[in-house]
């Protein structure tokens, strides 16, 4: 490991919803393989094997509140970000061919 | 005018109190300031109208911050103002509510002059990483001022604001602090609500004060922390007055020095500027001991891949739907995206999103995002050991002052290895301070970090404000080329 292929960064890019240039294919092969080069000490550190992985520091729990329907916003406020709306609702391109 | 350079939070208090000044008097000379030195500083991507500041003007009684100027990071969201993140794919964002901190300072009677630039998404520890400017560091033109929260430390260090509030997610409010010369505070995770804070790695990313003294970091700090139902991993913390706990009193407080931390790569004038610190901090009574950590080798990987792969999802929201950049002539929803996310961010972001999806996908998520998960419990667990017999830890916060523009850009991995004394904190969840030590030969800032136990503000403060008022190190403000020298 440490080495990263043309076609490892390629399906990298498509799980990203990227579209990498030739240059920046060459570019993004070299960083992660130095980057994951460096992770070698990580990942082949044995004593970390049997240990528990943590997700958050402050030991939180699931916060449940009652699924209720607040307004905080009104429609055209959180439309008017949109690049395209048609008043109602965001409008996309087409979905289903 | 009033001279806002030197000013702090706690002066312009006790000017107003004293009836010598108004709130007016103070934004005045801050616009005036920002209108002098912030066409070579460029620390703002927003700066408030006139007409945008009278109106919270008109609307200030009182509060602990009544009057005072201050700046918010470009990921921190305001209500109608552009709040960017530096990256395009938000270049237009309004948003439509404020984030909790904003609330707070502005029910607290502080004064937003605008918006500071950052790297894109607050990845980066130079500030290079903007989609739309280079923020100078205001020692030296020529020079970065540390990243991400470059644009808020350079617009406290350049006297165009009494202090702003940056986000820290592996070092980004303390780098910027110490290379700008100024204090930077990381509270402890949850101290602080992060809602409306655009996420970057959600179980690392805290926001938190950059000011000229530790008194002041005190003052803001004290007007932001709180439980926030908005916010579930908010803390639900006893408010604290911490401008109380700056005792000046330091004796038998027992500091430990980390030896890996001096060690590796570390700078020599920088080694001995800590070092002289530290002695400092012993003749004041405090009883400094060498500890070892375990985790210097792996700690920085530990880091980039649990943010990276936090960032990944986080950032699978900028899609073109909802706000920001959409890309033109697309063909079909798919295509949409692709082509909205490729124009739209930078190459450090499509980096760590790269990352990010690669130590998650199948194959290697054990080997990776599954081994700094469990990195992560061994470094909590040693900080927690060294915590069973110390107050605070004490380290440099970077590992040189600050460094020419382009000097780092060419290697990723050089860059990313050099936040090694501040990312540990964060997968930890502590709370750390960085404060100016003196200057290096060139007369640069250098900063020291104080690292304390979960909620431990009061100890770090503390020992931070006796140290910088022994040392005389506080308010050393630098002239802007061109404007003050």
């Amino acid at each position: 490991m440490g080495r990263v292929t043309r076609s490892e960064v390629e399906h990298l890019a498509m799980l990203s919803r990227l579209e990498l240039s030739e240059k920046e294919k060459v570019m993004y092969e070299s960083n992660l393989a130095d980057i994951l080069e460096h992770a070698q000490k990580l990942s082949n550190n044995k004593e970390l094997d049997n240990v528990e992985p943590m997700t958050n520091v402050l030991g939180l729990t699931n916060v449940f509140r009652k699924d209720e329907p607040k307004k905080e916003f009104s429609k055209q406020e959180l439309l008017k970000n949109a690049p395209d709306s048609d008043g109602e609702g965001f409008r996309v391109p087409k979905v289903v061919e | 005018m009033l001279d806002i350079r030197n000013l702090t939070v706690k002066k312009a208090k006790e000017l107003l109190d004293k009836k010598e000044i108004e709130p007016k008097d103070l934004v005045d000379a801050s616009y005036a300031r920002i209108g002098a030195v912030d066409d070579k500083i460029e620390a703002f991507n927003t700066v408030l109208s006139i007409e945008e500041i009278n109106t919270q003007l008109n609307k200030i009684s009182d509060g602990a911050l009544y009057g005072i100027p201050y700046s918010l990071k470009d990921n921190i969201c305001t209500k109608d103002i552009l709040t960017t993140c530096s990256s395009k794919i938000l270049y237009n964002y309004k948003p439509p509510f404020d984030a909790t901190v904003e609330i707070k300072l502005k029910n607290a009677g502080g004064i937003m002059m605008g918006k500071t630039n950052m790297d894109e998404f607050a990845m980066g520890s130079s500030n290079e990483n903007s989609a739309f400017k280079n923020t100078k560091n205001p020692w030296d033109l020529s020079r970065v001022p540390g990243g991400s929260s470059g644009g808020p430390a350079a617009s406290v260090a350049s006297g165009e604001v009494l202090f702003a509030l940056g986000s820290d997610t592996g070092g980004s409010i303390r780098e910027p602090a110490a290379l700008c010369g100024i204090v930077g505070l990381k509270p402890t995770y949850g101290l602080v609500s992060r809602y409306g804070l655009i996420a970057f790695g959600s179980s690392l990313d805290q926001i938190g004060p950059l000011t000229k003294t530790v008194e002041d970091s005190a003052i803001v700090l004290g007007e932001i922390t709180g439980h926030d139902q908005r916010d579930s991993t908010s803390a639900t913390a006893e408010k604290i007055d911490y401008t109380k706990c700056l005792s000046g009193d330091i004796k038998g407080k027992k500091i430990a020095m980390p030896r890996q931390f001096f060690a590796k790569d570390l700078n020599a004038e920088i080694k001995e500027s800590i070092m002289a610190a530290i002695r400092k901090l012993e003749s004041m009574g405090a009883i400094v001991e060498e500890v070892d950590v375990s985790f210097v080798d792996y700690v920085v990987s530990t880091y980039y891949i649990i943010s990276s792969a936090e960032a990944a999802s986080n950032l699978a929201r900028f899609d073109g739907v909802r706000y920001g950049l959409r890309a033109n002539d697309t063909n079909g929803l798919v295509d949409m995206y692709i082509k909205t996310r490729s124009e739209g961010f930078g190459k450090e972001v499509k980096r760590r999103i790269m990352l990010g999806n690669y130590v998650l996908s199948s194959g290697y998520y054990d080997a990776y995002y599954l081994k700094a998960l469990k990195a992560r419990t061994v470094i909590k667990n040693e900080f927690e050991q060294i915590f069973k017999n110390y107050d605070v830890i004490v380290s440099p916060t970077y590992i040189s002052t600050a460094f020419e523009f382009g000097a780092k850009s060419a290697s990723p991995m050089e860059m990313y290895l050099s936040d090694i004394y501040t990312v540990p904190v964060n997968i930890a969840g502590l709370p750390a301070i960085s404060i100016p030590c003196g200057l290096d030969k060139q007369g640069l800032p250098i900063g020291m970090q104080l690292i304390g136990k979960p909620f431990g503000e009061t100890d770090i403060l503390n020992i931070a404000h006796a140290y910088e008022i022994e040392s005389g190190n506080g308010n050393v403000m630098p002239f802007v080329e061109g404007v003050d020298r």
